[in-house]
């Protein structure tokens, strides 16, 4: 089982651009002058939640979310971006999203409309959907969705709230247990491991998200390298 | 921008739903030996030489129906007898159908004759914020294509939330000689061309609005469709078509419309074009100002006096737009501050340094819509000035759940105590008391819709940490001619009983993320009798709740319920209980999940319906 990942160092998987390795070296952290402004994706906190563990986790630098917990002292801590909530019409949130591109000259995710994916966990009975364009960054994400299905703890993402490709035992640890990994269908319909692609081409390809327990994810892995290196 | 009174009258199928003896009338007449216990022995013998008693009846009648246009009186005047349902399906022209579902278009064709206006609903408001799947339906095609063979002068069609498509438009275009109105109101499934044919073949097209609708670009320069000549145009509103037009061609079509009154540019209309049109129509009352930046600043040239421009529009009290505003400009509208009993700046990002000199004006306004970036203080600047206040929006600058939130119940309360004559209120923020709830409800008794969208779910009072019942309670007590009503924040279901214990007009109510249980979906549906559209999602209400309310249904327009506890024996259940109800049931998606559980009702959707269920559902919409 550890065969196929020997060869991880070869075909590592980071977040740098390609062929860019004095990028990956000084620490994929840095973000000056990285164009892609890989300092949302990368440098991202731990957030392990369920109702038992409470606002803990939250206590971790830069969390904004914590504000909003010291409001909420009747309900447990507060909940995800949902859909539809608070209700403003699309035409409305369009508008303002083209004004907010026209003063940035750049196009934050796209044009208007949300990015609906169905997100869904195994065991879970339900459904959930998610608007990719309320998300600034992977941890946005992974908050909201720990929060959505917080009744099950989501895998341990280490320090940098991701799956850390550089540490191969870590990701062995992640995939070998039963804790929860985020897996999402592409445009392509393959299935990756969220996190291998910078932000706004992920919120563009991404179609569908899949929590899967993380020993389920181990052929994910490897599909995702490979992909990878076709695409630079 | 103003919704019609239309909310406010029944809709036809109502009456014939709730009379016993509607439903016979309900049928087309057909012959004489119909259940027509109504049909006196007179009328059989149509070969009277003289006019039968019944004729000159009929005639008088038809010339007093005439003048009666409200839709609660002809609907009353319908139910009389079966001569008076057939004088006055002869002379309604005006016909309003709440939810285009509730009853097929050949009805609408074999029951009234001479139609020539239509307004009609398609989806459920819940639409608008992605909680139904797209393609859901709501149709226009089937109507257009009845009512273009039954009405040939057919002037008005006016359609909210619905499917239209350019054929439809170009069928319409053709068909109806003497059109006049055409509105649509977050409608879609249309684009540039659709418009472009209606604007050259209908000639005696008065009113052209697109409101907040989704039109596609088709690359079609449509303005320059209007025929030569001089128009009929009153109303033009294209501020929601979100593509460049030729302004050459809109000049031209300004200049040539002498009777235009109404004008809602949309953002690819600079300022400086803004002043040429204005400069040609200073005649014009309402004006959609379109970006509200000049195109670009050049050092050489003068700029065009803006406030003179505003000045020589005397006649102007509607003013809104300001989609990509450069504030420096703001100030150009000043002239017309005194006059204006509109004012909707909310697509702005205005500060409260930016409104205050423009607000302490405005003396006149009645309807002011704005962003919270106005702030507490900017409301308060609002409440000094704008004594006759009727209606009042306050949106989001930052729609999200967890944004900061810059008006709080201090703005409210001030606008309560500032404006008493306050009648409609919709506010969104992030913190708010029961004291400045109980506040409004006692200084502005003629409030009739209130609502309230606190963003953040199941927030308290911010300040004692309590429920926002009694806040609720308070409106639905002391504002006794309240009859819409949307909660939101952490409620129990004590701010339920108190809506069925006091709500006792409203007709439009909205809950999201409140209660602990069916009780307060019972309390709402045996305690408010006028009650007419329930929507209500992510609330914990299930079955026994459903059930009810089964003694109401067929009395109200619809009820939806999203993510609450509706299981599909429940729902089943309900339909199998009452024949004239429609029950959908789908998901928030277009997909079929197999993995998922079926008992599990995402979305309920329910409406009465004279003909049964729709034809045209979608795969994903299970009609139970």
């Amino acid at each position: 089982m550890m065969a196929p990942l020997m060869n991880l160092k070869e075909t590592e998987l980071c977040l740098g651009l390609p062929g860019g390795a004095e990028a990956m070296e000084s620490s994929a952290k840095s973000c000056i002058g990285n164009k892609r402004g890989f300092s949302e994706t990368v440098d991202l906190k731990l957030n392990l939640h369920s109702n038992k563990q409470g606002p803990v986790d939250l206590n971790v630098a830069g969390a904004p979310k914590e504000k909003t917990l010291i409001k909420d002292p009747a309900k447990p801590p507060a909940k995800a971006q949902v859909v539809g909530w608070p209700p403003v019409r699309n035409y409305r949130k369009n508008v303002m999203a083209n004004q907010k591109n026209s003063e940035t000259e750049e196009a934050m995710s796209g044009g208007g409309g949300g990015a609906f994916v169905k997100v869904s966990m195994d065991g879970a009975p339900y459904l959930r959907k998610v608007d990719l364009k309320m998300y600034k960054s992977y941890k946005d994400l992974s908050d909201a969705l720990a929060k959505m299905f917080s009744s099950f703890t989501m895998g341990s993402y280490g320090a940098q709230g991701m799956i850390d490709f550089m540490n191969e035992s870590k990701v062995m640890d992640l995939l070998n247990s039963s804790e929860y990994v985020q897996s999402y269908e592409d445009k392509d319909g393959d299935w990756m491991l969220v996190g291998d692609v910078p932000w706004p081409m992920f919120v563009e390809s991404c179609k569908r998200l899949r929590l899967m327990k993380g020993s389920e994810a181990i052929g994910l892995a490897p599909r995702a390298m490979e992909k990878r290196k076709n695409r630079s | 921008m103003r919704e019609d009174n239309l909310e406010m009258s029944e809709n036809v199928e109502r009456y014939l739903q709730l009379d016993p003896r509607s439903a016979a009338i309900s049928q087309p007449p057909s012959s004489s030996s119909s259940a027509a216990a109504f049909v006196s022995p007179a009328n059989k013998s149509r070969n009277c030489n003289s006019p039968c008693p019944d004729h000159v009846l009929e005639n008088v009648l038809e010339n007093v129906l005439q003048f009666l246009t409200s839709k609660c009186d002809r609907n009353a005047v319908s139910l009389v007898c079966k001569s008076w349902w057939r004088v006055e399906a002869q002379t309604r022209f005006e016909v309003f159908i709440g939810n285009c579902y509730s009853l097929s278009p050949d009805r609408l064709t074999h029951r009234f004759k001479r139609v020539r206006s239509l307004v009609l609903k398609g989806k459920p408001r819940f639409a608008d914020f992605n909680l139904m799947p797209p393609n859901w339906g709501a149709q226009f095609a089937p109507w257009v294509a009845a009512t273009a063979k039954a009405y040939p002068w057919l002037e008005k069609v006016h359609l909210k939330r619905m499917f239209v498509t350019d054929d439809d438009l170009a069928l319409l275009a053709e068909s109806f000689p003497g059109f006049k109105e055409l509105t649509l109101v977050c409608c879609e499934g249309f684009g540039t061309s659709g418009i472009a044919i209606v604007a050259n073949k209908c000639r005696q097209l008065k009113v052209l609005d697109l409101i907040e609708s989704e039109v596609t670009d088709g690359e079609v320069d449509w303005i320059s469709c209007f025929p030569e000549g001089e128009t009929q145009l009153k109303s033009l509103s294209f501020d929601c078509v979100d593509s460049s037009i030729n302004f050459k061609a809109l000049e031209g079509l300004v200049v040539r419309s002498p009777f235009l009154e109404k004008l809602r540019t949309n953002r690819f209309v600079s300022l400086d074009e803004l002043h040429r049109l204005m400069v040609r129509a200073p005649q014009l009352t309402s004006l959609g100002t379109g970006s509200f930046s000049p195109e670009d600043v050049s050092q050489g040239e003068q700029e065009p006096d803006y406030a003179a421009a505003f000045r020589a529009c005397k006649s102007l009290v509607c003013l809104s737009g300001f989609k990509e505003f450069t504030p420096e400009y703001l100030p150009a509208i000043s002239p017309v501050c005194a006059n204006l009993t509109s004012l909707n700046f909310s697509y702005a990002n205005i500060s409260p340094d930016m409104l205050k000199p423009i607000i302490r004006n405005c003396h006149n306004i009645r309807v002011f819509w704005a962003l919270d970036s106005i702030c507490d203080e900017g409301l308060q600047a609002v409440a000094a000035t704008c004594k006759e206040l009727r209606e009042l929006r306050v949106f989001p600058f930052d729609p999200r759940e967890d944004s900061e939130g810059p008006i709080s119940e201090v703005g409210f309360q001030a606008i309560s105590e500032g404006c008493r004559k306050l009648e409609s209120i919709l506010y969104f923020c992030q913190r708010m008391t029961n004291g400045a709830l109980t506040a409004m409800s006692e200084n502005c008794p003629d409030l009739t819709v209130f609502r309230l969208c606190i963003m953040g779910r199941h927030r308290p009072d911010h300040v004692t940490g309590k429920p926002m019942d009694e806040g609720f309670g308070a409106i639905v007590k002391n504002c006794k001619k309240l009859t819409r009503l949307a909660v939101s924040g952490l409620l129990t279901d004590e701010a339920f009983s108190y809506i069925g214990e006091y709500g006792k007009l409203i007709r439009t109510l909205t809950v999201g993320f409140a209660g602990d249980s069916d009780m307060a979906l019972r309390y709402v549906l045996e305690g408010c009798p006028k009650l007419q559209k329930l929507e209500i999602r992510d609330s914990p209400f299930g079955d026994v709740g459903l059930r009810s309310g089964m003694h109401r249904y067929y009395n109200m327009r619809f009820l939806w319920m999203s993510s609450c506890t509706l299981s599909r024996g429940g729902c089943r259940d309900v339909a199998h209980d009452l024949s004239n109800v429609v029950v959908e049931v789908f998901g928030s998606d277009d997909d079929d999940d197999d993995d998922f559980t079926r008992d599990y009702v995402e979305t309920l959707y329910m409406y009465r319906s004279l003909d049964g269920p729709r034809k045209d559902a979608p795969k994903f919409v299970t009609i139970l």
